[in-house]
């Protein structure tokens, strides 16, 4: 095996896996506010297609971006609509969600199946331009995978050094003692549902429009699951997502190598390990999960009379 | 609407309460048509005439209806595998995988075992399918009941998992030699039978029987009973001598048996072959219809009926006005965004 292909399985790896930091981040943010969104797979659905649609009609790929970002944002509130204001189930009301991204994404993308775009331009690293071209090419990556642990910082200093993470973990925690405290519950939920909108509309855009460059229906194929799976993984801290998506994409990068080397072991097994390293490390946490998972998770705030 | 609401209130309704529930959902179903009109419209359509078409095409002949019937037949099962464990307040999001499952063991009976008759054959399939279904049940049970990890992430975690083994089984060992995403066809004997000469197989009594048994069971029996201690209180069920954690266990299992059903009769009844990712959220699906029924067998059968109606329409509109398979999903997201919106216009009756 040569160091080319292992660094080939490299960067595809960090191509596949950036898509999934994204939206694993905007996870977190939704869980810890307490909110459990399953519909993660219909918003990035959304996201993806309108984005894609936008720089296929427009040839600008940051336009189509920015619209995939929104269109998470957005598709985010349908799920803070009825969650917080009208109290509604949440992960029923996740699932819908999903239904809903599957359709409306279909319209979306239907008159774009078969559409070539011009993907999210590669930036080269400034100090790789003097290495063979050969290796050059590899680690010839877009604006989003350069972001993407910067992002993944960015996030954890919101939640845990600013105020309004504060007050958005606390709704996690409390909501009846963080409207106590004088913060508003339902609109901390609405903001970081929104935020966390934002970031899996951001993960969908480099799906769409930088990884795969192409539309197809249900396109996802299971990332917004990978993302919740990965959240909890990494104890819904954004700098173990990091860890956390680094092992997906591995595994991803692992079976190429074995495949490469003609080794045979089905890809579909391989598929199957990030899952089953998050159910074993929940074994392992046992007791102690308690304290890491936000304690309202998936309850219902009634508000205070 | 509070006119309405105020003469329905004098003509003096002894159901008052039915009545509103009635004009409620009829009102959240008009809702959810509207907006997709809406969306229909932006998309160069028409939605007068799709409603058309949907309606007549499902409820108008006796084979659209028999087509909403099949498509109704796994919904109920799946959604029963959701609905029992409800009642002690187990949430099985699992339901995806453990079809997924059953389908898998279903399989493995009809091809390792496709010389015998159909009536050792089928049986067999049944019990192997319930197994895989309730095996892959047991692992959240289990886990729930020591107390180490909550049923709701491991069952949505090994919901990923099912149709990864579903998919490592067919392409490395059981693909047909012209196709390697599904198995051979099934032989024969390996097929449930179906009834009045229509694609509805056997799996619809079998739905029809086990609501039934749930109900009674819950109604009328010590097991019912226990259980609505256990969804009322644990701690005082347990402190009463109520077995509570076999309980949690043995009900998860037995939901996962109906799922493992519901996959088996999905590849033995409507496919008859295994496909890899067959099931296009069946189980996801179950899991709504179970929460937006309340839980309750009549409730499953009538939600089930209305989802089946649209799903159904929506491979009639694929062809008549060229619509993506998919789009249907849009209509039956609105539906259920209204029901879960629960709109408060006509009875004003007090949140808890």
């Amino acid at each position: 095996m040569t160091l080319l292909s292992v660094l080939g399985v490299l960067s595809s790896a960090i191509f596949s896996g950036t898509s999934l930091l994204y939206t694993t981040l905007g996870e977190i943010i939704d869980q810890r506010s307490g909110i459990v969104n399953l519909g993660l797979e219909g918003v990035m659905l959304v996201s993806a297609s309108a984005g894609f649609a936008v720089t296929a009609i427009t040839d600008n790929p940051y336009l189509g971006v920015l619209v995939s970002i929104i269109a998470g944002g957005l598709m985010n509130m349908i799920l803070g609509f009825l969650v917080i204001s009208r109290r509604a189930n949440q992960l029923a009301s996740g699932l819908a969600l999903m239904f809903f991204g599957f359709g409306l994404s279909a319209l979306i993308g239907s008159s774009f199946v078969g559409t070539k775009i011009k993907g999210l331009p590669r930036l080269p690293l400034p100090g790789l331009s003097n290495l063979p071209m050969l290796y050059s090419s590899l680690f010839n990556f877009d604006l989003l995978i350069y972001l993407a642990i910067p992002m993944a910082i960015l996030v954890w200093w919101l939640l845990f050094r600013t105020r309004w993470g504060l007050g958005l973990r606390a709704v996690g925690e409390n909501a009846d003692t963080t409207f106590a405290s004088g913060r508003n519950p339902l609109l901390i939920r609405y903001q970081a549902l929104f935020v966390g909108g934002l970031l899996a509309g951001l993960g969908a855009a480099h799906l769409s429009i930088a990884y795969t460059m192409n539309w197809t229906e249900y396109m996802t194929a299971g990332r917004g699951f990978i993302a919740v799976a990965l959240v909890i993984f990494s104890k819904w801290n954004p700098l173990r997502a990091i860890v956390g998506a680094l092992l997906f994409s591995g595994a991803v990068a692992f079976q190429l190598l074995l495949q490469s080397s003609g080794i045979q072991i089905s890809p579909f097994l391989l598929d199957t390990i990030p899952y089953v390293i998050t159910i074993i490390v929940l074994i392992a946490w046992g007791g102690t999960r308690r304290h890491t998972a936000p304690a309202s998770l998936g309850r219902v705030y009634q508000g205070s009379e | 609407m509070l006119p309405i609401r105020n003469a329905i209130k004098r003509s003096g309704f002894v159901r008052q309460k039915t009545v509103n529930a009635v004009v409620r959902y009829i009102f959240m179903m008009v809702l959810a048509f509207l907006l997709f009109g809406i969306i229909l419209l932006i998309s160069g359509k028409d939605p007068i005439q799709s409603y058309k078409d949907i309606f007549s095409s499902t409820l108008g002949s006796a084979y659209g209806f028999s087509e909403v019937i099949v498509i109704m037949t796994p919904l109920l099962l799946t959604a029963l595998a959701v609905a029992l464990p409800s009642r002690i307040i187990l949430i099985n999001v699992g339901v995806e995988g453990q079809l997924y499952m059953g389908a898998c063991f279903a399989t493995w009976g009809a091809l390792a075992f496709g010389d015998l008759p159909a009536g050792i054959l089928v049986p067999l399939m049944i019990l192997l399918g319930m197994i895989g279904g309730s095996l892959w049940a047991f692992i959240p049970g289990y886990l729930r009941a020591m107390g180490i990890v909550n049923e709701t992430i491991t069952t949505l975690l090994l919901n990923s998992v099912a149709p990864m083994i579903v998919s490592f089984f067919i392409f490395g060992f059981w693909h047909s030699p012209m196709d390697t995403n599904k198995t051979p066809n099934f032989s024969p004997s390996a097929r449930l039978p179906t009834l009045f000469n229509t694609r509805i197989d056997l799996s619809l009594v079998f739905a029809l029987v086990l609501l039934t048994l749930f109900w009674l069971v819950m109604k009328y029996t010590r097991w019912g009973l226990e259980m609505k201690a256990i969804g009322g209180n644990p701690q005082a069920a347990r402190r009463n001598g109520i077995p509570v954690k076999l309980y949690l266990i043995s009900i998860m299992c037995i939901g996962g048996a109906i799922a493992g059903l519901a996959g088996m009769a999905q590849v033995s009844g409507f496919y008859g072959v295994l496909l890899a990712n067959f099931s296009r959220g069946i189980g996801f699906m179950g899991f709504l219809i179970s929460w937006l029924a309340g839980g309750s067998p009549l409730g499953i059968i009538l939600t089930s009926f209305v989802i089946s109606i649209i799903i159904s329409g929506g491979n009639l509109l694929q062809l008549t006005i060229n619509l993506p398979y998919a789009a249907i999903n849009v209509l039956l997201a609105f539906t259920l965004f209204v029901v879960l919106a629960r709109p408060n216009f006509l009875t004003q009756r007090k949140e808890a």
